[in-house]
């Protein structure tokens, strides 16, 4: 008798652990709409941490007639299933097609939960998801814990052709560019004029730059400004309808760029280097002084070299 | 630690003695460092090692015509205090350190050259600049091309320098530097040295390579 009732206790506190990882790994996604049929998900304007489960992310999908297009799907096999449920919600159109809008692990981990769906991104993107993918994953892993249960880095199915293409009667302009990474894809929406930027533009957070190319970035900005939207998603930080967002990275990315080679200049130590203060202006962005650091150890080598001449 | 690097000589921490670095690191195969000791005179020797790194010594440093201060890069396994220990002239060392962040991998990864063959063609070439702070002090960044191979990755075996010496034109020793495995591939180093002119360099790897050149400001 004893012993029975050590069994069913046993099983007792499984199942509720089990409650209770289920209850704690629920990312409460809830689409906004931004547009006619366009909607978004917003993540955090933070790291990656084992409370937000790696939600620091802007996701979204536009409507069709016959077909959903996803842009982006989160850091998990989690995030990835409760869009699809969460899309499911708002409509009853299948999802054919999602759009990775470049190789960062927070924007295509969740690529699992559309098996049946095409997957698309640039060719530079796959390649890299091919080469670093399953090492991402496995970081991802160490920083948010247990909301990564059953995530595995898969290469897109499709190369993203940049130009015009109509899903679901949605007509779509896919913009390939690069600069944050080797292969950073916009999507664009003719009819609501809403622009996807992926993480070419950062809104009220410091931008990340593990793969960034600084120039090649700022020349992405300048293409950008020549779009004629009315909404632009950025990767991270809230949606907007003008500028602002754009001219904030550019301004971030110049002064970042600008301050290193002027550091380099000056012979400073990487250290002393990170240890500069920001301006007062990007004191607002979330994440900046881990962001700045981050920077810093990404850029300055290369930097630094450029004033070590060879004796 | 103690009993290992400092032996039987006395020993105090002294919050002067500081190790400057990130909290958590980016790359682990390049975790930048900088050693400073504001306040405190007549150092003769600095020790900087990482207590739980698989080899725990990084550098050593004697800053005979130079500033205690000393900026480098290191590959690091796992998270760690990393510590300076400096020893002034009455014979005490003065510890101070910080901790590291870091989830695994640095010391036991190839280096990135070995896959490349960058170093192959170019082993020992130096890249340097002296940069006059104020009259008597200088600050010489440098950077060398070598693997820094610390023997712990797979069939590579341990090939790293091991000695840089930065000397006045006329043969005076300023500063001696000897750098041990943990010290990351292609070092870049910036000290500050006490001496206005040209820095001659001299360095040499554990299979007896040398390596020289002279920097004019």
């Amino acid at each position: 008798m004893k012993r029975r009732f050590g069994i069913g206790a046993a099983v007792l506190v499984a199942a509720s652990s089990m409650a209770v990882a289920q209850a704690a790994n629920d990312y409460r996604l809830g689409a906004q709409a931004v547009a006619e049929g366009v909607y978004v998900f917003s993540g955090r304007n933070e790291h990656f941490t084992r409370d937000n489960g790696g939600n620091i992310v802007n996701t979204g999908f536009i409507v069709g007639t016959d077909a959903v297009i996803v842009i982006d799907t989160g850091p998990s096999l989690q995030y990835g299933e409760q869009q699809r449920k969460a899309i499911a919600a708002i409509t009853r159109v299948p999802v054919r097609q999602v759009y990775v809008t470049h190789q960062h692990p927070d924007h295509y981990l969740g690529d699992a939960a559309y098996a049946d769906a095409s997957i698309a991104a640039l060719s530079a993107t796959i390649s890299a998801i091919q080469t670093q993918g399953n090492a991402l994953a496995d970081n991802l892993y160490r920083l948010v814990g247990g909301w990564m249960a059953g995530t595995q880095s898969q290469s897109p199915t499709s190369t993203a052709q940049p130009g015009a293409v109509e899903i679901g009667g949605r007509k779509l302009r896919l913009i390939g560019t690069a600069g944050h990474t080797a292969g950073d894809l916009m999507v664009y929406d003719e009819a609501s004029r809403t622009l996807f930027v992926g993480d070419l533009v950062f809104h009220d957070r410091a931008p990340t730059t593990p793969n960034a190319d600084l120039l090649q970035w700022l020349n992405a900005l300048d293409q950008i400004r020549q779009i004629d939207f009315k909404v632009l998603v950025p990767g991270h930080g809230a949606v907007v309808r003008d500028a602002s967002a754009i001219e904030q990275t550019r301004d971030y990315l110049q002064w970042l760029s600008t301050s290193l080679h002027t550091a380099a200049e000056q012979g400073r130590d990487m250290v002393e280097v990170m240890n500069q203060p920001l301006p007062d202006r990007f004191q607002k962005l979330a994440v900046h002084d881990e962001e700045y650091r981050r920077s810093v150890s990404h850029l300055y080598p290369a930097i630094e070299l450029t004033t070590l001449p060879r004796r | 630690m103690r009993q290992r690097f400092l032996g039987k000589d006395p020993m105090v921490f002294d919050a002067r003695v500081q190790v400057q670095m990130p909290s958590a690191a980016e790359d682990q195969m390049q975790v930048p460092v900088h050693v400073s000791a504001p306040g405190l005179t007549d150092v003769v020797d600095v020790l900087v090692f990482a207590d739980l790194n698989p080899l725990p010594k990084i550098l050593r440093y004697q800053p005979t015509s130079a500033a205690p201060d000393i900026g480098f890069r290191f590959k690091v396994e796992q998270s760690t205090p990393v510590r300076a220990a400096m020893r002034t002239r009455d014979g005490v060392w003065h510890v101070g350190g910080a901790w590291l962040r870091a989830s695994g991998g640095g010391c036991t990864a190839p280096s990135v050259g070995t896959g490349q063959g960058l170093w192959q063609d170019r082993l020992g070439e130096i890249s340097a600049r002296l940069w006059p702070q104020q009259p008597g002090l200088e600050r010489l960044r440098l950077r060398m091309i070598h693997p820094m191979d610390t023997g712990l990755a797979a069939g590579i075996p341990v090939f790293h320098i091991d000695r840089i010496d930065m000397r006045a034109s006329d043969g005076r020793l300023l500063a001696s530097l000897q750098t041990y495995e943990p010290v990351s591939e292609n070092p870049v180093i910036s000290v500050d040295l006490q001496h206005s002119g040209p820095v001659r360099i001299d360095a040499h790897d554990i299979q007896g390579n040398r390596f020289a050149a002279t920097v004019t400001p």
